[in-house]
């Protein structure tokens, strides 16, 4: 497995950890169809299936996963950031 | 590649013409307090199942035909060959009997008020004696898949479901549509966030309208409860596996219809008319959802999971696909199709969809799934509000 994030368009801000990635490792994303989405050094660890930064995030700024928001950022994320709860909101049920 | 037509089903062919993989007699209890009685005539007569559940007293409105709608269809889904309906008095009783008779599968009703639970049982043992009989001497024959009626619901979700098992069992519910199959999607709360989609897929302005409808609904709710669902939406084992927003969550969720249209919104426990890909307005928890989807006659269904959702029905087996590695490393005993290797890119989606598909065949001619062999019989009704 040459790969350590997977994507599911290009475009997206976010990839998913398909291993547990270690801190300070540099790592390669690609897409579901195997395109390549260039490498991203890690900021922290991340889990199995958590999410990692590609490109950095301005505050509320809304992030993309498969090619639409799915929320938005809380605090300025830096590429290679875990991208969770802490920093990201839904951008619905705003009560 | 596997195709509906390369499928080689085999199932019970019922007196209405639907066909059910699993020859059930069940014993259904109408109200909480005939579960002893159910029970006790499974427990006396073998080839029998008891169908206990939590509700059918006080119950009105809505809430009530909903319940009655769930148990009839239950007795009325092709996977049993017969079934014996207990409640504590007739009336009740006999509205759940008249409905399953209509599919001219053998029924019959007891009531425990002036019999007591002894006479009830006894009773109730003699009739189900016979059809056990009656059932086991049914025989298997080949159908085709524009007979098979099946459901998919995704649970314990995470990043991984949408990036494999989700797309997998839309890939093959492509193929399973063009077969002329009937399929069941639901689960209205994790549509938030990609109910744009669902729209945009519905197959005339009517059904558009239709899913606009229930979606509001549903959105009101939790609005007018004033309440934040992180936590339920997505639930906690939602994060811990890495998704973050109930949109994130949807968009994996969506996955599972592939490139399929809506042909037509449904109530819950509510039956297709039809083949197509149907929605059903339905809760998104598990036990629930699979038990909406029975009564409204899904024969078997496909239950991707990322974290290890354990669910399974009595009445429709439940076949789980999980792409998540470190599930298949912990809990692989509850996991029937493994597509992992789509997160190592070694399994393209099209590879996954015929692994799914194989597995669904020796389901439906037999083969017990994970989740039947462990004895995972989750029958729970939906409850709409509280009772009188």
């Amino acid at each position: 497995m040459k790969h350590g994030i997977l994507l599911h368009e290009l475009q997206d801000d976010v990839g998913v950890a398909v291993t547990d990635l270690k801190k300070g490792t540099t790592i390669g994303a690609v897409t579901l169809e195997g395109k390549a989405a260039g490498k991203v050094k890690l900021l922290s660890n991340v889990p199995l299936g958590h999410k990692v930064a590609l490109r950095d995030l301005a505050k509320d700024k809304p992030v993309i996963k498969y090619g639409r928001p799915v929320g938005k950022a809380v605090q300025p994320i830096s590429r290679g950031a875990h991208v969770h709860t802490h920093n990201v909101k839904t951008l619905r049920w705003s009560i | 590649m596997i195709t509906a037509k390369n499928l080689k089903l085999t199932g019970y062919r019922r007196p209405d013409g639907r066909y059910g993989i699993r020859n059930h007699v069940v014993i259904l209890p109408v109200d909480d307090i005939s579960n002893t009685a159910a029970e006790g005539v499974a427990s006396l007569i073998k080839g029998t199942m008891a169908l206990p559940h939590a509700y059918g007293r006080l119950q009105f409105g809505e809430d009530l035909e909903l319940t009655f709608r769930t148990l009839a269809g239950i007795g009325c889904n092709a996977n049993i060959a017969a079934a014996v309906v207990i409640g504590i008095e007739p009336k009740w009783t006999e509205r759940i009997i008249k409905e399953i008779r209509k599919t001219g599968k053998p029924v019959a009703g007891f009531s425990i008020e002036r019999n007591g639970d002894l006479k009830t049982i006894e009773a109730a043992s003699r009739k189900a004696k016979e059809f056990v009989q009656y059932a086991t001497e049914l025989q298997r024959q080949p159908f085709p898949v524009s007979k098979l009626c099946m459901s998919t619901k995704c649970g314990e979700s995470d990043t991984t479901t949408g990036l494999s098992s989700c797309p997998t069992v839309g890939r093959s519910f492509e193929r399973l549509l063009k077969g002329g199959a009937t399929l069941l999607f639901g689960e209205t709360s994790e549509l938030t966030g990609g109910e744009d989609i669902v729209e945009s897929r519905c197959v005339s302005s009517k059904v558009k309208a239709d899913f606009r409808c229930v979606f509001d609904d549903y959105t009101n709710l939790i609005k007018s409860q004033g309440v934040d669902l992180l936590g339920s939406q997505p639930t906690e084992g939602n994060i811990r596996g890495g998704l973050t927003t109930i949109e994130e969550k949807a968009m994996g969720n969506i996955q599972k219809i592939g490139r399929c249209m809506v042909k037509s919104i449904l109530g819950p426990a509510v039956a297709p008319k039809g083949p197509g890909l149907h929605f059903m307005d339905s809760s998104s928890a598990a036990a629930e959802m699979v038990t909406l989807c029975a009564a409204g006659g899904s024969v078997v269904h496909y239950f991707p999971t990322g974290q290890g959702n354990v669910i399974g029905n009595p009445v429709c087996p439940v076949i789980k696909l999980s792409g998540n590695p470190l599930t298949l490393r912990t809990m692989s005993e509850h996991i029937d199709v493994d597509v992992t290797g789509i997160l190592r890119m070694e399994m393209t989606l099209d590879q996954a969809a015929d692994a799914a598909l194989k597995v669904l065949e020796r389901t439906v001619n037999g083969r017990l799934t994970a989740a039947e062999a462990l004895r995972h019989d989750e029958f729970v009704l939906t409850k709409l509000y509280r009772s009188a």
